[in-house]
């Protein structure tokens, strides 16, 4: 199995892309810590579905945009598994609106929650890393990060912001054989998109080369690949998962 | 333990090098061979292994073993 062994630990699982993530993850050999936010009765389906397969989880409430909660959890991972050899930052909300009437608290949770809650997760896993000597961190950004999206102006903000930060942390920890990449989803089947209009969905699709939203596994096997050693020679990158919306 | 037996003990282990090639006049970047992150990484370790808060300023002015021992002996 691709990561037999390996300790991951996935912020937002509960649900959506991170639920994905984590039970590839787990699929594919791994022992998974599940962060939520507010989900508990979520996380625990995803908990008892990686115990099924023959995995060890562990569920870990926490809001990853305060340091001491994003420490402590890291912390609980290590006390529990021994090690922390894969970070997936997933965690992520919307607060969508127009620029002139997006309020500053709107602003501010989305960049706290998308951004430092990156930050950090990453900071608290790379003190286990870097002594490691080994560590895989993907950090789930977006096509709007790239692109842009009216209405969604924090969003894209703190997406593009992973984005640089990816590659800032990639140069930095390379050298204790640490690779830091992103994958920026385009238009996936989730709770988060489920929320806009048919029509919208129905526009974007018919932009996207591939005519269809895509699923969370999409985005989680392309997250699996770079966590494994098929990509040990690539870092500082993101991955496009969206059928070719943005090129 | 003494101070510098701590220090050059986390030296040896953070870089790699001897405990002979430690010694008070040897500086970490020069004469060690540590990088940035290595500095970094030594800075926390002392503060773990003493107990202490390293603040940057102060951290940017450790160059030798002598340095990192005198500070933390206070």
């Amino acid at each position: 199995m691709q990561i037999e062994g390996k300790v991951a630990f996935v912020t937002g699982a509960s649900r959506g892309i991170g639920r994905a993530i984590a039970l590839t993850l787990a699929e594919a050999g791994a022992d998974v810590a599940v962060n939520y936010a507010g989900n508990a009765a979520a996380a625990e389906e995803v908990a008892a579905e990686i115990r099924k397969m023959g995995r060890r989880a562990l569920i870990l409430q926490g809001d990853v945009s305060q340091t001491e909660a994003a420490a402590s959890m890291l912390d609980a991972v290590v006390a529990e598994f021994g090690r922390c050899d894969i970070l997936v930052n997933n965690a992520g909300i919307t607060r969508d609106g127009l620029l002139m009437r997006m309020k500053e608290e709107d602003w501010d949770a989305v960049l706290n929650t998308n951004l430092k809650g990156v930050f950090n997760c990453t900071k608290a896993a790379l003190k286990y890393m870097m002594k490691q000597r080994a560590g895989k961190i993907v950090n789930i950004a977006s096509v709007v990060g790239i692109m842009g999206n009216a209405g969604q102006a924090n969003y894209a903000a703190a997406k593009a912001g992973c984005i640089g930060f990816t590659k800032s942390v990639a140069k930095e920890v390379a050298s204790r054989g640490i690779t830091v990449n992103a994958v920026a989803p385009g238009l996936i089947a989730t709770d988060m998109t489920s929320i806009l209009p048919e029509k919208v969905i129905e526009e974007m699709a018919a932009g996207i080369p591939l005519k269809r939203a895509g699923q969370p596994v999409d985005v989680a096997k392309a997250v699996l690949f770079l966590v494994s050693d098929d990509a040990a020679y690539i870092t500082g990158q993101t991955l496009n998962v969206d059928g070719g919306m943005v090129m | 333990m003494t101070t510098f037996e701590k220090v050059r003990d986390i030296t040896v282990e953070q870089l790699s090098v001897d405990a002979d090639e430690v010694k008070m006049e040897s500086t970490f970047i020069d004469d060690l061979g540590a990088d940035s992150l290595d500095i970094v990484e030594l800075i926390m370790a002392f503060e773990e292994e003493f107990n202490v808060e390293i603040p940057d300023e102060v951290a940017e002015k450790i160059r030798t073993v002598k340095d990192a021992v005198e500070l933390l002996d206070k």
